[in-house]
């Protein structure tokens, strides 16, 4: 089986800093919420561009500062990402974004609207726009090797057949692609309470799982115990996640858990938007359990397919990354087809191994990598979403 | 395995198990899977349990651990009997 997944490949574009996207978008990137009008015309006048309006941007400081940085930038430079205009309401913040996305080699351009205002600066972004989409549009994807994937998990909307069934076929993937020398990425921080004793232990040294409880503990401490009111029942877990059998935070970890299969370990760990720099392996990125912001701040991290488990029918997508949605619940499947890439419903009747369920993740991955359009992307999802870590100055 | 289980249970240390189907009515045996190694057993429910929800496999008492995965999913708030519903009505996390 080694044997038949080293030589599966995708076609995918190939980077200037040697990375490879699944996707090939322009991107108008406003730095901040005032920016998002211009940004939003320039998306409208030029076809083929994305516009990623968002919220926030303005007298952020400090650390919550770095993280908006490094989520625009990481945003840009995701290798999904061909090209980028970035538009700020002064240039000084605006050329830093442009700078970050420039390090990996790709065309970007900046436009500040103070002494331009929004008509003038419109003008110009578009005028670059163009220019960068022609150029786009006209890269061919090339046959890559499947180590050349970097995949992403969260899952959403989560119930008990998740961690019977969407959840393992993903571990069983990751089990399976990790040592064919992928980059994966899982996180979720406070949704590993009740199974932090067996997260800790999958760390790949002692030292490392100490760093990821350290982590674990300060979100526990810092943020919950801080300011809970009560015990978070229908906010983790999720009004959704009770509808679908959940009870408790314990239960819902340890189906969450199943995504890193039986037998990978984490090499790191990441803060929110960071990228790995420990080489090939496993990551843990230290994010909300929110589904639109985890899958933003993983895509920042440049990962560049997300593998989406779900039992409910969490609907999220991601404007840059394609979210691979699995379920195993029939209700949902029933119900919610639509938004479903891979149904594994027959590890509940038992007439699906978690084996075949992951070969056939693996598959649609491989596929999706290689242009196909994910429910997701169909559906018109491009939820775009910063995580804040405190109120602005 | 003959036929489709209506409840599957991940360890042979867990005490409760989820309903895999939709519409259980109580009164029905359940073909009950393990899915650590297929084995199967019978069960009757004992109350009406949506998809996803919960069934007890042996008595639980108050303050009783539920074990799901073989581990500790929370404190039981309340009594359920064997083939009874175990839901937020009668468990409890331990931790927030």
């Amino acid at each position: 089986m080694a044997t038949k997944r080293a030589a599966a490949t995708f076609m995918g574009y190939r980077r200037e800093n040697g990375r490879v996207g699944v996707r090939n978008h322009v991107v108008i990137l406003p730095v901040d919420d005032i920016s998002n009008a211009a940004a939003v015309a320039v998306g409208n006048n030029i076809k083929g561009t994305l516009a990623l309006p968002h919220s926030y941007g303005r007298l952020q400081f400090g650390e919550d500062l770095e993280l908006h940085f490094r989520t625009m930038i990481g945003t840009g430079s995701n290798p999904n990402v061909a090209a980028a205009v970035v538009i700020g309401i002064e240039p000084g913040w605006t050329q830093r974004v442009v700078d970050g996305i420039a390090e990996t080699g790709k065309p970007v351009a900046g436009f500040s609207i103070e002494q331009n205002g929004d008509l003038r600066t419109i003008m110009d972004a578009s005028r670059k726009a163009k220019e960068f989409v022609h150029r786009a549009s006209e890269l061919q994807r090339e046959s890559c090797a499947v180590s050349d994937l970097w995949i992403s998990t969260k899952c959403g909307e989560s119930d008990t057949t998740t961690g019977l069934g969407s959840c393992p076929t993903v571990g069983n993937m990751f089990d399976k692609l990790l040592p064919e020398g992928i980059h994966g990425c899982f996180g979720e921080t406070s949704e590993i309470t009740g199974a932090e004793h067996i997260c800790r232990r999958r760390a790949v040294t002692p030292e490392v799982g100490d760093r990821w409880y350290a982590m674990w503990k300060a979100y526990q401490d810092e943020v919950i115990f801080a300011h809970q009111t009560d015990d978070l029942s229908e906010s983790q877990p999720t009004k959704g996640n009770i509808e679908g059998g959940l009870t408790t935070i314990e239960e819902k970890a340890l189906g969450n858990l199943e995504k890193i299969g039986r037998t990978s370990r984490y090499v790191d760990i990441l803060g929110p938007a960071e990228r790995p720099a420990a080489g090939r392996g496993l990551y843990f990125m230290d994010s909300s359990s929110a589904a639109a912001e985890c899958v933003t701040l993983m895509a920042a991290g440049g990962f560049t397919v997300h593998t989406f488990p779900t039992g409910q029918g969490n609907v999220v997508g991601n404007p840059i990354v394609p979210v691979v949605k699995i379920t195993a619940n029939p209700r949902t499947l029933r119900t919610m087809s639509e938004h479903v890439d891979l149904d594994v419903a027959g590890i509940l009747t038992r007439q699906q191994t978690v084996d075949e369920a992951g070969d056939a993740l693996i598959e649609l991955i491989c596929r999706t990598a290689s242009g196909r359009i994910t429910a997701a992307e169909a559906l018109g999802h491009k939820e775009f979403v910063m995580t804040r870590l405190y109120r602005s100055a | 395995m003959q036929g489709i289980p209506q409840l599957l249970v991940h360890e042979h240390a867990d005490n409760v198990g989820v309903v895999v189907i939709e519409g259980l009515s109580a009164g029905t045996q359940m073909l009950c899977c393990v899915t650590a190694d297929n084995s199967t057993f019978e069960l009757t429910a004992r109350d009406d349990v949506p998809i996803g929800h919960k069934i007890a496999l042996r008595d639980l008492s108050a303050g009783d651990s539920a074990v799901k995965y073989g581990e500790d999913i929370g404190r039981m708030t309340s009594d359920a009997k064997t083939g009874e519903h175990v839901h937020v009505h009668n468990l409890k996390t331990r931790r927030w």
